[in-house]
């Protein structure tokens, strides 16, 4: 097949890159104590918030930028970016809520009224550094569980935050992490009480739209003892020719017997062909296993953003706690991703699950980084990992770093790692069965994705496989 | 009637050309048993009948149904009615066989200006076939030849087949890698497809598969042509001299 016959069938428009009309308070470019305060006075922080913040800030003006990930990209100015952007129009309730806004998260598929929502869906809306509504607040605190965006929990729920934001991804723990734990703007807060399942689906939706704003999310989710919570982040901004920052930072906490399901679907602007604009995404993300039995479960789909540095991990603290990881990574155009996970085996017979899979098309890079380690008092720990690629094309590279640390030998390590092609084969053998070349790629695309897709909420399962089709597929011929 | 006629075909695979002005009509409701020593160019002439991108074709033309096909994509050819079981079918991990063969012949049915099936109709008319050609029903959910034996694979072809109800019929090395068992399902499979129209060229380098599916015609192939067409009593004579004899004597 003609190589740029199948570009064409793998460079799919980016059908999200809309800008949404509002006038925006935007901070002056720059980064200092100044801006910091203006951020924190913005939110009406108190002042233990702000303290924390200006720690980090003077922690991360002693670090450097890291530079071990398989990434090439032109040197990022910290000066340059503005901190803080803001929808003019502060609302109070979703009727104040602008309605272009609501407009535009239509169009994204996210009905923000409560009425005309997916059943079962509650969404936190986040349009560059705030969180403009929040639905189903209400219905979910009669279980108990806290709902809302970090900027209310820190006035409101400041015991809770001080305990735990810190506690799982510390404040100087890598450069992207301390720049986020200075001047985190809006991110999701979620505390699910002792013995409640939570009683819907909790998902936020992270909107980039002003110009020249970083994003700088920060999300922090709490599972009592014996609880239940399955969450979901979609995320995506406009086309622009400029890049803009994303440096945002999750954290999860599972307690004794709780499991927190944590699916991420990424499409941030992902630049052009020849790498032109798009979203830096250095992200740090992980979770806790507290207590005993716990579970922490990653599922990612990643098709968007012109950098991905990504590595959501869990430390298995609880005897018998467990891990999973399952990721697809998309990279076609200038896309390059180096992406993967990291499980801390510290509890007796605790396992994790890695389930990778890379696809790469046009010059698309794709790294797999992923690192086991077992500590000393891990005995009977179990890991199984599967990194699997897939090239479109030959311009294209996918590699894979697989680190483990183990101080336990008696402990179960089993790595698979294949790099496939869609072979010339595989298509022909679909067209010979009268299956055009495009529903061709994307059956066996698909096909390749299986194992994570299926780990995804069936409303996000049917999402991830659209949004596959779109960003590898567009239009043949 | 004719269903496909070849003439002069003339085709190369990279630098080296192949068939050298072969010429080769199906009747409808026949089967054409192609014979020939390795390197004949037995799978080429499949090849160039599907439209397989390897094949360069330097002249001639091949008619289906009287109209020429040679500028066709692959995907227009199969949609059209000509199907190749092939000799050695790929594995794509993780696409399902039945979800697969439902694309397919809901693309079909599609072209020919007929309704898709939905999934339960679907289901009923596969699990009628799975059970003809002696099929596990988990034939249904597996992926797409993966991790599937020889036979399996074969009998997964004729299963396509047979759901796919094409015209022109192509069986490259069908017998290959089959047990006796194997043999005599994929035979009863393909004999249940004559019924007077659809054309049958069944490629072979043994005899053993016309025990099973009676050819009405006998082609040999050599060096890129056909040198000598006959009916079934050629088989017992190849059996004998093989293809020198015949071809010297011709």
């Amino acid at each position: 097949m003609e190589s740029n016959e199948l570009d064409k069938a793998v460079s799919g428009e980016y059908a999200l890159g809309f800008e949404i009309d509002i006038e925006t308070d935007v901070a002056p470019p720059g980064l200092d104590e100044k801006t910091i305060a203006f951020i924190s006075k913005k939110k009406n922080e108190p002042e233990w918030m702000l303290e924390l913040r200006l720690k980090a800030f003077a922690k991360w003006k002693t670090m450097e930028e890291p530079h071990w990930g398989k990434l090439d990209y032109t040197p990022i100015d910290y000066q340059s970016i503005s901190y803080f952007a803001a929808p003019k129009q502060a609302p109070e309730s979703l009727d104040e809520v602008d309605p272009k806004i609501i407009e535009a998260y239509k169009k994204l598929g996210i009905p923000l009224e409560e009425q005309k929502q997916l059943q079962g869906i509650a969404v936190d809306a986040v349009v560059d550094s705030v969180s403009v509504t929040t639905t189903y607040s209400e219905e979910l605190s009669k279980h108990g569980v806290i709902f809302c965006s970090i900027s209310d929990a820190i006035r409101d729920y400041p015991e809770l935050v001080k305990k735990y934001m810190f506690s799982v991804v510390p404040m100087n723990d890598n450069y992207f992490a301390t720049l986020n734990s200075a001047v985190f703007t809006d991110g999701t807060f979620v505390f699910i009480p002792k013995g409640v399942r939570c009683p819907m689906e909790l998902s936020t939706y992270f909107r980039i739209n002003a110009l020249n704003t970083g994003q700088f999310e920060r999300t922090l989710i709490i599972a009592e003892e014996g609880s239940y919570v399955s969450y979901n982040e979609g995320c995506s901004a406009p086309t622009r020719d400029e890049h803009q920052l994303h440096a945002a930072v999750v954290e999860l906490v599972t307690m004794k017997d709780a499991e927190i399901k944590y699916s991420t679907i990424q499409n941030w602007y992902p630049g052009d062909e020849d790498g032109k604009g798009g979203i830096y995404n250095f992200v740090t993300k992980r979770g806790l296993c507290q207590g005993d039995n716990s579970k922490i479960s990653w599922t990612q789909v990643e098709t968007g953003s012109a950098i991905t540095w990504k590595y959501p991990s869990c430390v298995l603290k609880g005897d018998n706690s467990v891990g999973e990881f399952y990721s697809v990574a998309v990279t076609t155009l200038a896309q390059q991703a180096d992406t993967g996970t990291k499980m801390i085996h510290l509890g007796k017979n605790t396992s994790s699950t890695i389930i990778s899979k890379g696809i790469s098309a046009m010059k698309g890079q794709n790294t797999y980084r992923g690192l086991v380690k077992i500590g000393a008092n891990a005995s009977n720990a179990r890991n199984y990992s599967e990194c699997d690629s897939l090239l479109i094309g030959s311009n294209c590279g996918a590699h894979t770093f697989p680190y483990l640390e183990s101080k336990d030998t008696m402990g179960q390590v089993e790595h698979e790692a294949t790099t496939s092609k869609i072979s010339d084969e595989q298509l022909f053998y679909l067209r010979q069965r009268g299956i055009n070349e495009e529903d061709a790629v994307s059956m066996i695309v698909h096909g390749f994705c299986k194992q994570v897709f299926s780990q995804l909420p069936m409303e996000y399962a049917v999402e991830a496989k659209a949004l596959l089709e779109l960003t590898l597929e567009g239009s043949v011929g | 009637m004719i269903t496909l006629d070849i003439q002069n075909l003339e085709a190369k695979i990279g630098d080296k050309k192949i068939l050298n002005g072969l010429n080769l009509q199906l009747e409808a409701g026949k089967v054409h048993a192609i014979m020939g020593p390795n390197g004949a160019g037995k799978s080429t002439l499949s090849k160039a009948i599907v439209g397989h991108y390897d094949m360069t074709i330097l002249g001639g033309d091949i008619y289906y149904k009287g109209k020429s096909i040679i500028e066709m994509e692959a995907e227009e050819r199969a949609l059209e009615g000509i199907f190749l079981s092939f000799q050695h079918p790929v594995e794509i991990p993780g696409v399902n066989n039945a979800y697969f063969l439902r694309t397919a012949l809901n693309a079909k049915r599609k072209h020919e200006g007929k309704e898709e099936l939905n999934a339960a109709e679907f289901l009923r008319l596969m699990k009628g076939h799975l059970e003809e050609l002696g099929m596990k029903a988990d034939m249904i959910s597996r992926s797409l030849n993966e991790g599937f034996s020889g036979g399996e694979k074969k009998r997964n072809e004729i299963l396509q087949m047979l759901i796919l109800e094409p015209d022109v019929i192509i069986l490259d090395e069908i017998d290959s890698g089959l047990d006796i068992d194997a043999l005599r399902a994929v035979s009863e499979g393909i004999n249940k497809m004559k019924d007077g129209k659809r054309s049958f060229l069944v490629i072979t380098h043994y005899s053993r598969i016309l025990d099973y599916i009676e050819p009405d015609y006998i082609h040999v192939l050599k060096d890129g042509q056909i040198v000598k067409t006959a009916g079934p009593e050629l088989v017992a004579q190849l059996e004998e001299e093989g293809y020198d004899g015949i071809i010297v004597n011709e």
